[in-house]
């Protein structure tokens, strides 16, 4: 090196340490420094950059539990050339990493608050860190109400966990699917009709949402019928990314770089952005 | 009388156009590569030059939208020409940068970065909206959250001697951008063409001490007269009274946001051909895009930097498909950045007013008549909610509603 500064876009190489299918197209990785001792601190919705040696590099939220500093953890689904590679690691194989980066869910202030959480699809995977956190400090909230819709009961996400959820940390979880086979006693339908029956006060409650556009439209939609003023809504938003840092100018969203100012924005700083067509 | 007129300026010394040379000489004493616009290929291009025979010395331009070309006028100026399609970017934000080569090793891969040996350049001649540009790409690579590393090496080594406008061309608007003609601060040195009559000199203004230092290896300057001051800011003047475009730029943050849905968009679709040429031209457009590649054995693999363009649908595609899949929309993001999201995001305008756009689009749209019409019949509308009408379908088919 011949210069002062460290140079951002170089990735830190780190070995899978283990691998977990969780869906027919869902998968989870952790991952360990290949050199030293792990202490990796990240925020709940942050991602880090993954790349895979030859093939690109990919923004990918963190899933994992924001107490433990001991590995990374990331759940992706496979959708393209970077995730289909990926998906072929095995145990002990190398990938570079870079991050964390992004603006995260607003934890402290939804403290002393019910907090609603809307997850359509992989889209829970940087809200279980959110998760996480709340059980670690489950009295510093209120009401915690979890809606989570999916393609169908075979494509549910940590399943396991988030019954522990309902059973053991008092959250109230409702998972609906699109489409269902007659042993399925859960919700068939979209996601965002839980919000108008789900348990919480609308004037003390923050809701945080992650999924496809379209149903974060329907989300917020359904939130503010319930009372949730704008400035109470959190919506996490995916662009295209190259550089993670805001210097690619790739993920542009209006007058937001997504990946430094996002990927969490608060709804009523991104409304008039969200009505537009193509921005 | 005398005594006004032998009133000197510390900072303002006269450089003789003869002498010229003896001041590349002191530039190359002080270990820098000259850079500087010299004719290639029929246009002023950026390269390096040895001595002030290789600047485009009688060659003049004409421009006009997606029109340029160059001629000799018959007289001897060395700098009376405007900015070509060359922005200084090419030697700070490199259109291609190799950011590390990965090797395969026995425990998975391993990165070099590679080791650049960047040379002390002098930029000759950069232009006051050229300048400004400069300082744009400043704040993005050097004054965030992040330092873009290559950026810092080649700026750091790179010494600006700034060159003041005495004429513009047809496709200048930098007085409506505040960026010229007169370069007021981001140089080292700045210079001054003047020829009135037999004389010809160049006042020299020093910008900061390693601007003076460079000047320490020549033989000391006379300092400019107030006379030569005047005649100075005189010139100056003129071509501020001559752009050929002008920007009102009042409001134009909300001319832009209360206009993202307007004809005028569907209408520039119809002429853009979506090339990207402006994003390449303009001075202070700063995307790039990523390239892998291996080698055949698949043993060694690079990542690569390169110039991106937002005029591409791959430049916001995400899995499904493009953001902007449309002209209009890609055209519309394009111009919303330069003129309005760029001052949420650093401050101040994208645009310096160089006119490049406008030159080198094959179709000669020009930004400034655009923006015209848009203050012509801007009518703020309230955005219709698509949510509202429950018009999915049509939402999904990836037809615009809104339209």
């Amino acid at each position: 090196m011949n210069n002062q500064y460290a140079n951002p876009m170089l990735p830190l190489n780190h070995n899978i340490a283990r691998i977990k299918s969780e869906t027919k197209d869902t998968f989870t990785l952790e991952l360990q420094p290949s050199r030293g001792v792990s202490d990796f601190k990240f925020a709940p919705g942050q991602f880090n950059m993954l790349y895979i040696y030859g093939v690109g590099e990919i923004p990918v939220s963190i899933s994992g539990d924001p107490c433990c500093n001991d590995k990374i953890i990331h759940t992706t689904r496979v959708v393209g050339a970077v995730t289909k590679a990926m998906r072929k690691l095995q145990i002990g194989d190398q990938l570079g990493v870079r991050g964390p980066f992004g603006n995260p869910w607003p934890l402290a202030q939804a403290k002393g608050k019910d907090v609603v959480i809307v997850a359509g699809g992989i889209g829970l995977a940087p809200l279980r860190p959110v998760v996480n956190y709340i059980i670690a400090n489950r009295n510093a909230f209120g009401h915690v109400v979890m809606l989570y819709g999916t393609r169908s009961p075979q494509d549910v996400l940590f399943s396991r966990e988030i019954q522990n959820w309902r059973k053991k940390h008092q959250i109230e979880t409702c998972i609906t699917v699109d489409r269902a086979a007659g042993d399925w006693d859960g919700n068939v339908g979209v996601v965002t009709k839980l919000v108008a029956r789900a348990p919480f006060n609308p004037y003390n409650a923050i809701a945080m949402a992650c999924g496809p556009e379209v149903m974060m439209r329907f989300t917020i939609q359904e939130l503010q019928k319930r009372g949730i003023p704008d400035d109470q809504i959190y919506v996490s938003t995916e662009r295209n990314m190259k550089c993670g840092i805001g210097l690619c100018g790739h993920c542009q969203f209006g007058a937001e770089f997504v990946c430094k100012d996002g990927p969490v924005f608060r709804y009523d700083r991104i409304a008039k952005l969200y009505d537009v067509w193509e921005v | 009388m005398m005594e006004n007129k032998k009133k000197k300026h510390k900072k303002h010394l006269v450089l003789p156009a003869q002498e010229f040379d003896v001041f590349l000489n002191a530039l190359h004493e002080a270990a820098y590569e000259i850079i500087a616009p010299t004719v290639q290929d029929q246009a002023v291009v950026l390269d390096q030059i040895d001595k002030s025979a290789d600047l485009p010395i009688g060659w003049t331009d004409a421009q006009r939208e997606g029109s340029y070309h160059i001629f000799k006028n018959g007289e001897r100026s060395f700098f009376n020409f405007n900015v070509g399609p060359h922005a200084w970017k090419k030697y700070l934000h490199l259109a291609e940068l190799l950011l590390f080569t990965a090797k395969t090793n026995s425990s998975g891969f391993k990165t070099f970065e590679p080791i650049e040996n960047v040379p002390k350049r002098a930029f000759l001649g950069v232009r006051p909206c050229e300048v400004a540009a400069i300082q744009k790409q400043d704040k993005i690579f050097l004054q965030g959250n992040y330092v873009d590393t290559a950026y810092k090496l080649r700026r750091d080594n790179a010494l600006i001697i700034a060159v003041n406008c005495g004429r513009v061309s047809g496709n200048c608007f930098c007085a409506s951008m505040e960026t010229g003609p007169q370069a007021r601060s981001g140089f080292d040195l700045c210079l001054t063409e003047i020829r009135q009559d037999e004389r010809h000199v160049f006042i020299l203004e020093i910008g900061n001490e390693r601007g003076k230092n460079v000047l320490a290896g020549m033989p000391a300057l006379e300092e400019a007269t107030e006379q030569d001051i005047a005649l100075m800011f005189g010139l100056q003047e003129e071509a501020r009274k001559k752009m050929g475009k002008d920007v009102d730029t009042t409001d134009i943050q909300a001319l832009f946001y209360d206009n993202y849905e307007h004809s005028v968009w569907n209408e520039i679709a119809t002429r853009c051909m979506n090339c990207g040429n402006c994003t390449l031209v303009c001075p202070t457009c700063f995307c790039t895009n990523i390239d892998d590649v291996t080698d055949l054995t698949g043993a060694e693999a690079e990542r690569w930097r390169r110039w991106d363009s937002c005029f591409t649908m791959d430049f916001s595609y995400i899995h499904g498909g493009s953001i902007r899949p449309s002209a209009e929309n890609r055209y519309r993001h394009w111009i919303t950045h330069k003129f309005a999201a760029w001052h949420d995001q650093f401050d101040e305008s994208g645009c310096v007013g160089c006119g490049r756009c406008i030159t080198w689009c094959p179709v000669g749209i020009d930004v400034t008549q655009e923006i015209r019409k848009l203050q012509k019949t801007n009518s703020p509308v309230e955005i219709q909610r698509v949510v509202n009408h429950g018009n999915t379908a049509k939402i999904f088919s990836g037809t615009s509603i809104l339209k």
